[in-house]
C-alpha cells in the first residue's frame, strides 16, 4: 500500500430508501486519505459521518460513485474479497466497543488472527498487543462484561491492531468513556499513528478531534 | 475448529434451551428407530409363523364374497368341492399330487370330564405323511387312530395312547402333530386329523361328503403358474366354480400387510421427529435473531459468510448428533422391549416366540436410519437460519448493537 492514497472517494453518494422517502446520507463526496494521516471527521448527528466511515471500511456500498482502497476499486469485489480486505487491512474501533461477550479478552483479540494464523501464533500476538495497550495480564481471561469501559476499549483497540492493519477506522472511540480514560485511549491511538497507522476517526468532541492532524467537516452528507 | 468451539459455547450459553431441543430429537429418533425395530420384528415373526409351503396351490370352492385365500373368514360358508370336481382338479394338475381335505367340527371329550368343539380334518391315509409331520407317537396307515394338533394336545394333556371321544365315538390318539403355524392350506394345530374313511363313516352325509379344499403339491415350483392355469381352464370354463391361489400369493399378501405396518409405524415416529426438527428450526432462528449484532461484529472483523454459516450449522448438527446418539441408544433398549412384547402378544399360546431373535441387521439398520435421519433433518432445519445469518448485511447487523 505505497504510492497510492490509502482511500480515494470519487463522487460517492449513498441514498437510503425508507418508507418515508429517500434519505441522502452522502451527497457527491470526493476525498483522498493518504497513508499515515490522522483525520477527524466531524459533524452534527445524522450528517453522514458513520456512513462515510462504513464506506471506507467496506461495510456498506455506495449508490453511485467509486471508492478506491490502495488504488483498487472495490465496487466489483465479491463479499469474500471485501471481508478479506477488512480482515487483513482494516481495524475497526467502535463507541460501544463491540466485543464478543462469549469470548474472554484475549480470545476477542486473537479471534481475527486465528482466521489466518495458528492458535499458538494468535495467542502470542494477542498477548503482545494487549500488553501494548497496557491491559493487566490478570484481566486477559476476563469476559467483556467483567471489564470496565476503558478496559473494554483497550481490548477493542488491541483486536483492531491484532492483524497489523494499514488503516484504523474509529467511530466515537471515547464516546462511552470518562475524560481521563478517554485521554488515555486517545494517547494510545496517537501513538499508533506515530508508528505509521492511518487513522480516520469520527467524533463530535473537539478535544478528541484535536489529536488529529486534519479535520473534515460533513453536513447533510456533503463535505464543507 | 474455532467455529466449532464457538458453536459449543453458544449452545452451552443457552444450555436449557439446547437441552430441550436435544430431548425433542431423542424422542423423535427413538420413536422412528424403535417403531421400525418393532415393525421389523413383527415381519420376522410373520415370516417365521407362515409355514414354508412354496410348492402349494390351494383350490377352494368359489364363493360370492371373499375367496381370496382360505383363511378369509368370509369363505367359511357352506360350500364344498364335490368328488367330481376333485377328479377334474386331479386330471388338470396331473402328475402333481392332489390332496382333498374334509373339514368339519364336532364335540370332543378329552377325558377327565373335559370337552369342547374341535375342528376335525379328514385326509386320505396316504396323504397324511406328505402333508403333516408327527412329533410324538407314530402314524400307521392301517392302524385306526387320530392325530391331534400340538396346541390341542398341550391344552388337554393328550399323548399317544390317550383316548378321546368324537361325537360319541371312541378313538385312540395315535400321535401328536408337529407345530405348523399359519399355513396357507390347513392349520391343524388346534384340530384332530382322522382318516377320510373314518370321517365319512362318522359324519355320514351330514357334510354332504364335500371337500373344503383341495391342496395341490407341485413338484417343480416353476410349474406353479402352469398348473394353476390348467385347473382354471378345466374348472372355471363357464363360470367361476373354484378359487385358486398359491402360497406365494398368500405370503405376498402377508408381506405387504406387514411392510405397510412397518412403514406406518416409522411414519408415526417420523411425525414426532418432524416436530423436533421444527423446534430446532425455531431455536436456531431465535439464536440468529438474538445474535444479529454479534454476527455483524464478526463480519466486520473479517469472518466470511461461509464461516458464519458453519457456526450455525455446527450448532444444529451438535443438537442433532447428541439427540440422535442418545435416541439411538434408547431405541436399542426400547425397540428390544417393544419387540419382545409384540412377539409375546402375537405368539400367545404357541411356541413360535421361543428362541426368536428380535435383533437382526435390519433392526440395527433402523437405529442407524433413525440417527442419520435425526442428524440430517437437524442440519436441514439449521440451514435456513444459518443462511439468513450469513447473509445479514454487516452494517445493518451492527445497528442492533
Amino acid at each position: 500500500m505505497n504510492g497510492e492514497p490509502i482511500i480515494r472517494f470519487e463522487d460517492v453518494s449513498k441514498v437510503y430508501s425508507l418508507p418515508a422517502g429517500a434519505v441522502v446520507a452522502l451527497d457527491h463526496v470526493s476525498l483522498t486519505v493518504d497513508a499515515g494521516e490522522f483525520i477527524a471527521v466531524m459533524g452534527p448527528s445524522g450528517s453522514g459521518k458513520s456512513t462515510l466511515l462504513n464506506m471506507m471500511g467496506c461495510l456498506d456500498v455506495p449508490t453511485s460513485g467509486k471508492i478506491y482502497l490502495s488504488g483498487k476499486e472495490i465496487s466489483g469485489m465479491s463479499d469474500d474479497d471485501l471481508t478479506r480486505l477488512r480482515r487483513d487491512h482494516i481495524g475497526f474501533i467502535f463507541q460501544q466497543f463491540n466485543l464478543i461477550p462469549l469470548l474472554s479478552a484475549v480470545e476477542n483479540v486473537e479471534f481475527p488472527v486465528i482466521l489466518t494464523a495458528g492458535r499458538e501464533e494468535s495467542r502470542r500476538r494477542a498477548t503482545e498487543v494487549l500488553r501494548a495497550m497496557h491491559l493487566d495480564d490478570a484481566l486477559f481471561s476476563h469476559k467483556p462484561g467483567e471489564l470496565s469501559g476503558g478496559e473494554q476499549q483497550r481490548v477493542a483497540i488491541a483486536r483492531a491492531l491484532a492483524n497489523d492493519p494499514d488503516l484504523l477506522l474509529c467511530d466515537e472511540p471515547t464516546g462511552n468513556l470518562d475524560t481521563k480514560t478517554g485521554t488515555a485511549i486517545m494517547d494510545l491511538l496517537a501513538a499508533e499513528n506515530r508508528r505509521g497507522k492511518t487513522i480516520v476517526m469520527v467524533t463530535h468532541d473537539p478535544r478528541v478531534a484535536g489529536y488529529a492532524r486534519r479535520r473534515i467537516q460533513i453536513v447533510d452528507g456533503r463535505l464543507v | 475448529m474455532i467455529f466449532l468451539s464457538f458453536a459449543v459455547r453458544n449452545l452451552r450459553r443457552h444450555w436449557f434451551r439446547s437441552l430441550l431441543s436435544v430431548i425433542g430429537i431423542v424422542i423423535g429418533v427413538a420413536a422412528i428407530a424403535s417403531l421400525g425395530i418393532m415393525g421389523n420384528s413383527i415381519n420376522l415373526l410373520a415370516a417365521n409363523l407362515i409355514s414354508n409351503v412354496g410348492d402349494t396351490i390351494v383350490v377352494t370352492p368359489h364363493t360370492a364374497v371373499g375367496g381370496t385365500f382360505a383363511g378369509d373368514p368370509r369363505t367359511a360358508v357352506d360350500a364344498t368341492l364335490s368328488s367330481r370336481q376333485v377328479d377334474e382338479i386331479r386330471r388338470a394338475a396331473s402328475p402333481n399330487r392332489v390332496i382333498p381335505v374334509l373339514q368339519g367340527a364336532d364335540e370332543v371329550e378329552f377325558g377327565r370330564g373335559e370337552s369342547g368343539y374341535a375342528q376335525i380334518i379328514g385326509l386320505d391315509p396316504e396323504d397324511i405323511p406328505i402333508l403333516l409331520d408327527v412329533a410324538a407317537g407314530e402314524y400307521r396307515e392301517n392302524q385306526p387312530g387320530a392325530l391331534v394338533g400340538t396346541n390341542l394336545a398341550r391344552e388337554y394333556d393328550l399323548a399317544p395312547g390317550s383316548r378321546i371321544t368324537i361325537g360319541g365315538t371312541d378313538l385312540r390318539v395315535a400321535g401328536v402333530l408337529a407345530e405348523r403355524g399359519f399355513a396357507v392350506d390347513i392349520n391343524p394345530d388346534y384340530a384332530i386329523v382322522v382318516t377320510e374313511d373314518w370321517y365319512t363313516g362318522h359324519f355320514g352325509t351330514r357334510s354332504g361328503n364335500g371337500y373344503a379344499i383341495a391342496i395341490i403339491r407341485v413338484g417343480d415350483i416353476g410349474e406353479i403358474d402352469a398348473v394353476k392355469e390348467a385347473v382354471e381352464t378345466q374348472l372355471n370354463r363357464r363360470e367361476d366354480v373354484v378359487d385358486i391361489i398359491d402360497s406365494r400369493d398368500v405370503l405376498g399378501q402377508y408381506q405387504e400387510i406387514y411392510a405397510q405396518i412397518t412403514v406406518f409405524l416409522i411414519e408415526i415416529g417420523g411425525i414426532s421427529l418432524l416436530v423436533a426438527v421444527v423446534n430446532i428450526l425455531n431455536v436456531m432462528y431465535i439464536a440468529v435473531t438474538e445474535r444479529v449484532s454479534e454476527i455483524g461484529i464478526m463480519r466486520s472483523i473479517g469472518v466470511l459468510r461461509r464461516d458464519i454459516l458453519k457456526i450455525f450449522l455446527y450448532e444444529a448438527a451438535i443438537l442433532g448428533a447428541t439427540g440422535s446418539a442418545v435416541g439411538g441408544a434408547i431405541s436399542a433398549v426400547a425397540g428390544y422391549a417393544a419387540s419382545v412384547a409384540a412377539v409375546e402378544v402375537f405368539t400367545a399360546g404357541t411356541t413360535f416366540g421361543e428362541g426368536f431373535a428380535v435383533f437382526n441387521p435390519a433392526a440395527v439398520g433402523f437405529i442407524v436410519f433413525g440417527m442419520v435421519f435425526g442428524i440430517g433433518t437437524s442440519i436441514l432445519a439449521g440451514l435456513y437460519p444459518a443462511w439468513k445469518a450469513a447473509h445479514l448485511l454487516p452494517v445493518e447487523a451492527m445497528r442492533h448493537a
